[in-house]
């Protein structure tokens, strides 16, 4: 089969590779119809996660079609058209019975503090992502769910992981009604992030980021106000002052390990590899909400040691809120504001890219080309 | 503005808010919100259909951090370690747990190598590494290369070019000592 595979840091290509097998009775392999490269891809792309091997296949979000299943799988059937959340999880330790899916114990054996990802690195597990034209799915009856008939296939897609990050991450805020809200980062999860905040009955939404085309999103996806940081001497004190000097209810980091907006802390974290990531985000997070309000961190962030600025969460009494998303627990719910037309998911695609052409699809993303804000990778297996 | 008690005066009503933004106020209510509360003790909602899942098979001898007390019975099995890169992925899983620098540091100097080790073997396949089609840098025709760079204020603009020094770097450089090395060996044929 052709799939995506990692060369080293920014270098991938389509190459031939085995195709998946059953290693597991609850194995199903899925044929990929559709496969997205997310934000947090190119934090692998730039070889900021430790232990991503020359050979791996990325890619968490992807939807298919059920190609061959296990002896013991019960839920799914061949042919089956199927959304696959981006973690992979058993469904019966003691955190995936407390819906903590993410969480799960029993799939990685390269982490304790992480679960099992798709194509996100042998930190993350060891399993090949959905950039291929065929993918394993383990543990079929817990994760996998038939793609509803009602529902787009682009917008199965974004539920895989940006938009349940985006609404798990608003909720994680804890808003209340009148609350105002602060996202750092118009990437898919922060756009996502600020219109689930509405959801939550917010009364001033905020997006911050430094590409004047995806703050233009941000106003028509995600009805927001905007604020490029490039435009301000100093944003905190922005945030300030547009909070009569209070700080926001609650902040969103949705930017992650390669933030921009202080050069020393971009190149010691994501050039250098020398923190766990660059922390601007999160520490203009931690500076912009007021005293005992929520920062909830849905950026990606490598496992070694950032420069946070910890005592100033500490003096400010903050509500500090984090996690990878349990994205399945995340649908029913989802799927009702999809349906009711709250939220179009697709409209933040820009560009379709055939497997091919992927190294092309990761320089544009990565070097944000031509207004790009989600591309999709189209396999077409056959 | 002085800092009273007061509450700041939103800027929009409830009722504006509402026939502006399609759902505004759905999920006010916590009960309506899936991740509330963060833990739900429900082991039947997840379709698994076993206490403890059966064990995939261990192939090939499977790295695994020291935090796990034994193997994981689901694990990804792409990639198996090989080569310097192996060895000093496996002596990080093996020496040192995940609260500790070195484990992490390790396994980023084994990603380097093996990025190394990889483009070294590729020159014995019929498809050797090359940086121009897998950096991905074609796409620049076509996608506004300067128009997206220069629409704006983009705060990447101080350090993108550090990224043509990371991919072509160690080209240049395995190039440099290809061509020292040559230069070497026909000095000293020539005696």
């Amino acid at each position: 089969m052709r799939a995506m595979t990692y060369r080293g840091p920014y270098k991938v290509r389509t190459e031939e590779k085995d195709r998946p097998k059953i290693q597991h009775s609850n194995d199903a392999i899925v044929r990929v119809t559709r496969a997205a490269i997310c934000g947090s891809d190119l934090h692998l792309y730039h070889g900021l996660m430790p232990d991503t091997r020359v050979g791996t296949t990325f890619g968490h979000e992807f939807i298919g079609v059920v190609e061959e299943i296990g002896s013991s799988v019960e839920n799914l059937s061949i042919g089956d058209r199927v959304m696959v959340p981006f973690n992979v999880y058993c469904g019966s330790c003691w955190f995936c019975a407390r819906g903590l899916y993410s969480n799960c114990h029993n799939v990685n054996p390269n982490a304790t503090a992480v679960g099992g990802i798709y194509g996100y690195s042998h930190t993350a597990g060891g399993y090949d992502g959905g950039q291929a034209e065929f993918v394993r799915v383990p543990f079929a009856d817990v994760g996998p769910q038939l793609i509803p008939e009602w529902m787009d296939e682009d917008d199965a897609l974004m539920c895989t992981d940006a938009l349940a990050t985006g609404y798990f991450g608003a909720q994680l805020g804890d808003i209340s009604e009148g609350d105002t809200v602060a996202v750092f980062g118009a990437g898919p999860v922060g756009l996502f992030a600020a219109r689930s905040a509405w959801l939550m009955g917010a009364g001033r939404v905020i997006v911050i980021d430094h590409l004047d085309y995806r703050l233009e999103k941000a106003r028509t996806f995600a009805y927001a106000e905007t604020r490029n940081f490039m435009h301000f001497d100093d944003i905190v004190v922005e945030m300030k002052k547009t909070t009569d000097g209070l700080g926001t209810d609650v902040v969103i980091d949705a930017v992650g390990a390669e933030a921009d907006g202080n050069l020393t802390q971009h190149i010691t974290g994501s050039k250098l590899k020398l923190q766990g990531g660059s922390p601007v985000a999160l520490n203009w997070a931690i500076d912009s909400v007021r005293k005992g309000g929520t920062v909830s961190v849905m950026g990606a962030y490598g496992p070694i040691f950032s420069a946070i600025k910890f005592g100033d969460a500490v003096n400010k009494g903050l509500t500090l809120r984090m996690n990878q998303c349990p994205v399945k627990r995340q649908w029913p719910r989802l799927f009702e504001h999809i349906r009711a037309g709250h939220l179009k998911p697709s409209d933040i695609i820009t560009h379709r890219i055939p497997l091919e052409h992927i190294s092309e699809g990761y320089h544009l993303f990565s070097s944000k080309l031509d207004d790009c804000i989600k591309p999709v990778i189209v396999p077409s297996a056959v | 503005m002085p800092y009273t008690a007061d509450q700041p005066r939103p800027r929009e009503s409830a009722d504006d808010l509402r026939a502006r933004i399609p759902g505004w106020g759905a999920d006010l209510d916590p009960a309506d919100r899936p991740a509330v509360p963060r833990e739900r003790f429900d082991p039947g909602a997840t379709g698994a259909h076993w206490t403890f899942p059966d064990r995939q098979p261990e192939t090939q001898p499977r790295e695994r951090s020291i935090e796990h007390e034994e193997l994981p019975p689901v694990f990804g099995d792409t990639v198996h370690l090989k080569g310097l890169s192996g060895v000093i992925r496996r002596h990080a899983y093996a020496r040192y747990s995940e609260a500790r620098a070195a484990h992490w540091l390790l396994l980023i100097l084994g990603d380097r190598v093996d990025a190394i080790e990889s483009h070294l073997v590729s020159f014995a396949t019929t498809r050797p590494d090359e940086p121009i089609t897998q950096s991905g840098v074609l796409a620049e025709l076509g996608h506004r290369p300067v128009g997206s760079r220069l629409d704006g204020r983009r705060a990447d603009l101080k350090h993108m070019w550090i990224d043509p020094v990371i991919v072509a770097g160690p080209w240049l450089l395995a190039g440099g000592a290809v061509v020292l090395a040559a230069r070497a060996v026909v000095t000293r044929a020539r005696g």
